[in-house]
């Protein structure tokens, strides 16, 4: 990680200004945004955009030729380039031919992306943002700092010394003034301009029709003073009918900022007259700049489906503390990491992708159904092919891959940390190995393991056996865990084998861009899983669980390991994660709880990849109300605790603020016990706690339940 | 009026638009003038009243109109739009979900009313409602037309702190006059 990168970082961090605003904007976005959807089903919705982004992906090329020849039969000059230095100039040569002093923009991200301004600006030409944000910006000498609020990280105080020095003495902070002042001041601009220049949300093939939203009228504005308008259309745009502009314009407002619709939405589709009478110059610039390319790759495809909405940014736990400028680039967040990947390179998305937590909260909210953690995992994947591991995680992974090697060094560590280790917690560690500690205590390594453990534990025979997948955590880290599950299946009188072949689930392999090494963890864990007649494979943590279910799968087919695939699937049809697991043992009567148990406040975690990967989030919380504890609701629960699995250790800086987030909203909650279905949570929370002395306890459901069940 | 209206007026005054709705053209007539006299609508600069050519204008005497109300002005140009206080237009249908009005707007003047000054008050046809934004596509295709309009309340912005302010580029005020239409033979439409 670049130094200068881990600078812009530790800047945003302690911008309270930037986090503050984004922090605030994010707690009222998920309220509002739910509202805006009220009475629309937002999956069928969203189901119906991806299909229809996707076909105009499939077809791109086809869309674009239809696209041209209908705004060129209306008199719309249409000019296609994959080249952004060929769009450049050919605004250049319009504006020159014309005579072209002044122009005025709205929004348009597609201009950003090829720095169209500087260059204009070098021709001596005056270009002017004129939506308030992006003029804010600009005047700022600024970057937005998010694509649809690009000023959110300025105060009012901030804008109106902006205004004083690179405006007009005297603006005061006062928002409604500050407004007003702009719009007089852009006002002179639009009726100066000799251009406008636009983007679009939607460029519709078969009418060639623009669609462009705005609030502020500055489209409005642009399109029609102006004698010549200049639309610059990503290809991503292109959509097939006049139709699909309803899906589209049904969600974008809802997502974007919580609107049913935005305050002007304007449809162009061909030239109209200018307020002398003369026609207007209409120029549709159809810029591919690596789309094409992009909608050939099977992976990143469904990038294409991004609508801009922006509201992956806003649901982002890292992009709420961090805001856009650490990006560096014009595309921000989870979507724009991928974005700069294609549209700037490959290596400028090596930091940035880094950011990205893998907490999923953006694949709920997305309108285009983007996998974005997953298409930012396939970019470290490719970035760890094109530029090699770095050597430390190397020796790391060689490790994790030698499963006899990786279990003795976990026990020769257990004797080794003696001296640092207190009540079952590493306090503090030595070095360089410090700021590991610095928020959360690390959980001490146990002992013994659970594989040795679980050799001592006598366990009736049952009729029914099922497998039990440990995980490192469960393992070396927490194997009261996993005694605690062979207890409850004992319950319902099933006996739990141990294959001991099973090694590490290669999910942090994986999550580093390392798919060989995830690859043959998978092998090693489906041989060792399948050796045994069982019902089920059960596994109490559900980074594991997926990694079983989902990802040896996905690992497999991006490798191209098809050979591996049949047992793959095989293993994942077994697979279930514990809280299914017990919820569907209760529901059929095979354990019961105690009766009539009145047992307090409880309060639940949920945990990324068991709520939003495998969607179990009731089954917990059903059997804790079942046991007797009245389930006390945790404001913003399924938000991620900053643990990441090996994200606390590589960003700490912005694990711990993510933490501390959520353990304010356990303490609010009043219940003295949290618990939760990962152990990888169970560390990052407990750990949190510790170091603040708190006195509520964190347990894994497993745990809990144990103790509950007759 | 109906439920679809009411949902109309619901959507559209919580995005800080204005609904009226009269029974018929002379009352809305009425009410029009009447606020452009409350608003201050004179001869001078900062104070005209611009109204695009409409449907709603055949059969008005336009020229007594101006007569009664200096600073109203029907032949619409960029020069004068530029210094109007309150622009007039009318819309040709409106989405009650949404509580929008659209427009075909392929004539300037219509976005030149609608854009620069600081009101605009929308005249609409009462039958001129309609559900959700489908069916409003069904009705206005850009095949028909080069410029089709959306307006949803008044010009808005949180570019600052994310405060909600009114009144960026377009008009701060947006005014929306519902009238019915009567077609029997003989009646005043």
């Amino acid at each position: 990680m670049e130094t200068k990168f881990r600078e812009s970082i530790n800047k945003a961090l302690h911008n309270p200004n930037l986090t503050g605003a984004l922090g605030r904007f994010s707690e009222a976005y998920r309220i509002s945004r739910q509202k805006a959807y009220e009475g629309y089903d937002f999956e069928a919705l969203r189901t119906q955009i991806a299909e229809r982004k996707s076909y105009a992906a499939s077809h791109l090329d086809e869309l674009a030729d239809l696209f041209t020849k209908n705004a060129e039969a209306r008199g719309t000059k249409v000019f296609r380039t994959n080249d952004p230095a060929k769009v450049r100039e050919y605004i250049l040569n319009l504006a020159r031919e014309n005579g072209v002093k002044s122009i005025v923009k709205s929004k348009s991200m597609a201009s950003e992306e090829i720095h169209l301004n500087k260059h204009l600006e070098l021709a001596g030409i005056e270009v002017g943002e004129t939506d308030l944000g992006e003029w804010i910006v600009q005047l700022a000498g600024q970057t937005p700092s998010h694509m649809v609020m690009p000023a959110i990280h300025m105060t009012k105080e901030e804008v109106a010394t902006v205004f004083n020095e690179q405006v007009e003495e005297g603006q005061k902070p006062d928002i409604p003034k500050l407004v007003k002042f702009a719009r007089a001041k852009l006002r002179t601009k639009f009726l100066n301009a000799e251009m406008g220049i636009t983007g679009a949300n939607i460029a519709v093939a078969e009418t060639g029709t623009l669609v462009i939203v705005t609030n502020e009228g500055n489209a409005r504005l642009v399109t029609t003073l102006p004698k010549i308008h200049v639309a610059i259309v990503g290809l991503e745009k292109l959509m097939e009918k006049f139709e699909d502009v309803v899906p589209v314009l049904t969600a974008l407002p809802k997502s974007a900022t919580a609107q049913l619709l935005t305050s002007y939405v304007s449809m162009i589709s061909g030239p109209v007259p200018n307020t002398d009478g003369t026609p207007k110059q209409l120029h549709i610039i159809l810029m591919d700049n690596r789309r094409t390319e992009m909608s050939q790759d099977p992976k990143f495809k469904q990038a294409m489906q991004c609508i801009r909405c922006a509201s992956c940014l806003n649901v982002c736990p890292v992009f709420r503390l961090v805001g856009g400028h650490v990006f560096g680039k014009v595309y921000t967040g989870g979507i724009g990491t991928i974005l700069t990947a294609w549209f700037d390179a490959l290596k400028s998305s090596d930091d940035i992708q880094s950011l990205c937590i893998q907490c999923g909260n953006c694949t709920e909210v997305c309108p285009g159904k983007i996998d974005i953690p997953g298409l930012i995992l396939e970019l470290r994947r490719r970035l760890a092919v094109e530029n090699g591991q770095p050597l430390a995680q190397k020796a790391i992974f060689s490790v994790v891959n030698n499963r006899s090697l990786f279990h003795s060094m976990l026990r020769a560590a257990s004797l080794m940390q003696k001296p640092l280790q207190k009540d079952g917690f590493i306090r503090h560690l030595p070095f360089f190995l410090s700021e590991m500690t610095e928020f959360r205590s690390l959980p001490a390594i146990a002992e013994a393991p659970f594989r040795d453990t679980f050799k001592k534990i006598k366990q009736p025979a049952g009729k029914e056996k099922i497998a039990f997948y440990a995980g490192c955590l469960i393992d070396f880290a927490y194997p009261e865990m996993g005694e605690s599950l062979v207890k409850i299946l004992n319950k319902a009188g099933i006996e739990v084998v141990f294959p001991e072949g099973q090694t590490c689930c290669g999910a942090p392999a994986r999550y580093s861009g390392a798919y060989e090494v995830a690859a043959q963890n998978a092998n090693d864990n489906i041989n060792a899983l399948l050796a045994n007649h069982v019902t089920y494979v059960v596994s109490a943590c559900p980074t594991c669980t997926v990694a079983l279910k989902k990802e040896f799968i996905s690992t497999f087919e991006s490798l191209g390991q098809t050979a591996s695939l049949p047992r793959a699937h095989e293993l994942a049809n077994k697979v279930i994660d514990f809280s299914s697991l017990v919820k569907k043992l209760v529901d059929e009567g095979r354990l019961k709880f105690k009766e009539g148990q009145q047992l307090g406040k409880i309060t639940y975690h949920d945990s990324c990849h068991l709520k939003r990967t495998l969607h179990v989030s009731q089954q917990p919380r059903e059997l804790l109300t079942q046991a007797g504890y009245e389930v006390a609701k945790m404001y913003e629960a399924d938000m991620c605790c900053g643990m990441g699995g090996s994200y606390s250790l590589k960003l700490p800086e912005i694990s711990a603020p993510i933490l501390e987030r959520k353990l304010t909203n356990i303490k609010n909650t009043g219940a003295p016990l949290v618990v939760m279905d990962c152990p990888g949570c169970v560390m990052q929370i407990r750990g949190g706690l510790d170091k603040q002395t708190s006195t509520i306890k964190v347990e894994h459901t497993v745990q809990r339940l144990a103790c509950e069940l007759e | 009026m109906d439920a679809v209206f009411d949902t109309f007026k619901l959507r559209a005054e919580a995005v800080s638009a204005e609904v009226h709705h009269f029974p018929h053209k002379s009352a809305a007539l009425d009410f029009i003038l009447h606020y452009l006299h409350d608003a201050g609508v004179s001869d001078a600069p900062q104070a005209y009243a611009v109204w695009a050519h409409c449907p709603f204008l055949e059969g008005v005497d336009q020229k007594q109109l101006s007569t009664t109300l200096p600073g109203l002005i029907f032949d619409v140009n960029r020069e004068i739009s530029a210094v109007a206080k309150v622009g007039i237009s009318q819309l040709d249908w409106a989405i009650a979900n949404t509580g929008t009005l659209v427009q075909d707007a392929a004539c300037v003047d219509q976005r030149l009313v609608s854009t620069l000054p600081l009101i605009h008050i929308a005249l609409i046809r009462s039958d001129r409602l309609l559900p959700d934004l489908p069916s409003a596509l069904a009705k206005i295709r850009p095949e028909r037309t080069n410029y089709i309009s959306f307006i949803t309340g008044a010009s808005r912005t949180a570019d600052i702190e994310r405060v909600l302010t009114i009144g960026v580029h377009g008009p701060e005020k947006l005014i929306i006059v519902f009238y019915d239409v009567c077609f029997e033979p003989g009646s005043v439409n």
